[in-house]
């Protein structure tokens, strides 16, 4: 806090500690593409002058990115064979009922 | 009106994803193979109604929470929302950001991939109470945007926005006790931070909890 203090005196004639406030308040639905484009211009705005919010907002865009990336798993060969064999097995099902061979388009 | 012939060549490619949201969600490999067998099944069966165009990953994935919901769920009972801890806002970053930032000469990427595990991350999103572990696994795994998840999950906006925010907060301070017990957070902390040559103005300054209390 002590270093926002300084951070705003910088900047006078602007009460920034309430700028970052907003600006950290917006931060997750900022990352999320979900703002007004008002209010993303105006964030945006603040962050270009302002490190301490910088790093906060890539933090969490970093931290976002890692938990993506660390959650993926690998689909097992034999779920993926599964699958396949029983669409196909329902889709030559709905062949010989439809009676529309070759195109395998069900009754419409 | 999709044409059933086409769902194969379109919808394997999601397996992939479809398979670790099942992971999180049933936190079991064979509930899991199940849960997305089921899925494609089911999604087979609906192409007809699916209109070409529109996201087809949402729709599948609308039909894998669905059948979660319906089918899964009640197996294993998890802690009620209501248990989560009130936890407050960039509680990670205020707390391991100025780690982070000593770190010279290297990216803070890089930092933040090695703090955690493949299986820490998993296992912190998996320990969400329900409600929340899947609006944080659509939004920040999948990408979703809120109304999708709206979409999916048959909730409102406003609450999408209110489970996020809260399932967000819980995952932070259970990855934080993770970084805690392998001792990456055992820094010597002097007033005005003992060990902080010329890197003051790299340290976070958001250190205290805002006034807000969202």
């Amino acid at each position: 806090m002590a270093d926002h203090h300084e951070h705003a005196s910088e900047h006078d004639g602007h009460d920034h500690a309430s700028d970052c406030e907003a600006a950290l308040a917006e931060i997750y639905t900022y990352l999320d593409g979900e703002l007004t484009t008002e209010k993303r211009v105006l964030i945006a705005r603040h962050l270009e002058g302002c490190n301490p919010c910088i790093e906060a907002y890539d933090f969490e865009a970093e931290l976002r990115m890692v938990i993506s990336r660390r959650c993926r798993d690998e689909v097992p060969e034999s779920l993926r064979i599964r699958i396949a064999q029983k669409l196909t097995l329902m889709a030559q099902g709905d062949e010989g009922q439809g009676g529309d061979e070759g195109t395998g388009v069900g009754p419409a | 009106m999709a044409d059933q012939a086409t769902f194969a060549d379109e919808a394997m490619e999601y397996m992939p994803q479809l398979y670790s949201a099942a992971l999180r969600m049933t936190r079991n490999a064979s509930d899991a193979e199940d849960l997305v067998q089921e899925t494609y099944l089911k999604a087979y069966r609906g192409f007809g109604g699916f209109k070409e165009g529109t996201n087809l990953k949402a729709w599948l994935y609308r039909i894998l929470t669905n059948t979660f919901i319906n089918s899964y769920r009640a197996k294993k009972r998890r802690p009620d929302e209501t248990e989560l801890d009130e936890v407050e806002d960039l509680y990670l970053y205020r707390r391991l950001g100025g780690l982070e930032a000593a770190q010279v000469g290297r990216s803070a990427e890089d930092e933040l991939m090695d703090w955690f595990t493949d299986a820490e991350v998993k296992e912190a999103i998996e320990d969400l109470p329900e409600n929340f572990r899947l609006a944080v696994l659509l939004a920040d795994v999948e990408g979703f945007s809120y109304k999708e998840i709206a979409e999916i999950l048959d909730i409102p906006i406003g609450t999408v926005m209110s489970r996020l925010h809260r399932g967000r907060k819980a995952l932070q301070k259970q990855l934080y006790d993770y970084a805690s017990q392998r001792g990456l957070t055992a820094r010597p902390e002097g007033p005005d931070g003992a060990g902080s040559d010329e890197t003051s103005d790299r340290q976070p300054a958001h250190t205290g909890p805002t006034a807000r209390d969202v």
